[in-house]
């Protein structure tokens, strides 16, 4: 749902709904006071609905990140998973060819809903730190600049993060093939795509053709 | 080239986090609106719960002998509802670099305001009743004068503003003390609109 206090202009148009809002209402409980009761619920019910769907149809503002320092090249990478498969290792490297690229690695801290809601992010966390260090060691074998941290439980909100602190040139998302892929699932590399002014590349990763 | 992994001391949620799909400005409205929504929440459940619950007058509300000041309220609230056009317009003016707009714009919101201030003042004084005299009236009170307060708050940011566009501050790339002190002034309008449908009318 959109704020309707985001701005002055849209304050101000929230004044004139608020009077439409109570004017109906009165207006029906001059009629009846049950009749005002059903205004009210009515009202609501539509103002409600209406900001919702509002709110769900507005495009994502388009982040544009601040430009990496001159003579470096930064790549985000977003995985879980899939962090280890050698089709994003070699991805990275065809990637920073031939430049001083420096690669962060994000692995969102996964979580059940429920652990989510009472913050027990703990398993979450170690799950995440346990893939990250060995992803970072594998880099570390591979000759690339690497770092990494744990990212927000939702990966498309780790990214929005870690765009804003690791300022990337570009952006690789790993995930599994799709119909086993939760990411794809939930849209996640077309979210990107849409919020964030970077070329994205989706790598698939079929951990069950390397075992 | 190297690589190098970050110190992993910390333990519980991140220590970077931006939650950044809400940016602090529009955090900390939400955070005013939302503490703002309970301050005047505590006061309208006191009111219906006295109003609907209680019934403390045999269903007679206001009670028999207390008079609602329906007509001059409503003249109220076309003031407070002009003074938000009025900041409208002293906040649309400045984005086009129309100085003098906006200078005009926040002189009428001023004037206005303290109109809307000055007659609830004087209409305090006439209504015949004080906050002892029945629960009816600890409720009027209670509820138009928190509002009032808040219409005070509005107009100590509103001078400030006035004062700054006289001194030449504000300009089309850099009003955001216009723009906030806007979205003030309109949410004391909403909440008078609430105030006087629910203790005037209703």
């Amino acid at each position: 749902m959109r704020n309707p206090f985001r701005s002055e202009a849209d304050a101000f148009r929230f004044v004139w709904l608020t009077i439409g809002y109570f004017a109906l209402i009165f207006l029906g409980s001059l009629i009846n006071v049950w009749v005002g009761v059903a205004v009210l619920v009515v009202v609501t019910a539509v103002a409600l609905r209406w900001l919702l769907r509002r709110g769900a149809q507005e495009a994502p503002v388009k982040q544009t990140p601040a430009a990496s320092p001159p003579g470096e090249y930064r790549i985000l990478v977003v995985a879980n998973e899939t962090v280890g498969g050698p089709e994003l290792l070699s991805e990275i490297r065809e990637h920073s060819r031939g430049q001083a690229a420096r690669v962060l690695v994000v692995i969102p801290a996964l979580n059940s809903p429920l652990r989510h809601w009472v913050s027990d992010e703990d398993e979450a966390r170690a799950a995440a730190q346990a893939r990250l260090d060995e992803s970072l060691a594998s880099m570390r074998q591979a000759g690339l600049d690497a770092a990494g941290e744990i990212g927000d439980g939702d990966p498309t909100l780790a990214i929005e993060d870690a765009v804003r602190t690791f300022q990337p040139d570009e952006l690789i998302i790993s995930t599994h093939p799709a119909g086993r892929s939760n990411w794809l699932e939930r849209g996640v590399v077309e979210k990107a795509r849409e919020r964030f002014d970077l070329p994205v590349t989706h790598v698939i990763v079929d951990l069950a053709d390397q075992t | 080239m190297s690589a190098h992994a970050e110190p992993h001391e910390h333990h519980g949620p991140p220590p970077i986090h931006y939650s950044s799909r809400v940016s602090p400005s529009v955090l900390g409205m939400f955070l005013f609106i939302a503490s703002e929504i309970m301050l005047f929440g505590a006061f309208f459940t006191v009111y219906f719960f006295d109003r609907v619950v209680n019934k403390p007058f045999g269903g007679h509300w206001p009670p028999e002998g207390f008079h609602r000041p329906v007509f001059v309220a409503l003249i109220n609230t076309l003031i407070l509802v002009t003074s938000s056009a009025t900041m409208h317009w002293a906040d649309t003016s400045i984005k086009k670099g129309n100085r003098a707009g906006l200078q005009a714009g926040l002189v009428l919101t001023l004037c206005l305001g303290f109109t809307f201030l000055f007659t609830q003042v004087i209409e305090y004084h006439r209504l015949g009743f004080a906050t002892k005299d029945t629960s009816f009236a600890s409720t009027f009170f209670g509820l138009t004068g928190l509002h009032g307060a808040h219409v005070f708050v509005g107009l100590m940011i509103l001078l400030v503003m006035t004062v700054r566009a006289f001194r030449g501050h504000f300009s089309p790339e850099h009003h955001h003390g216009v723009e906030i002190g806007g979205i003030y002034w309109h949410f004391v309008d909403v909440m008078w609109i609430v105030v006087y449908v629910t203790v005037y009318l209703l």
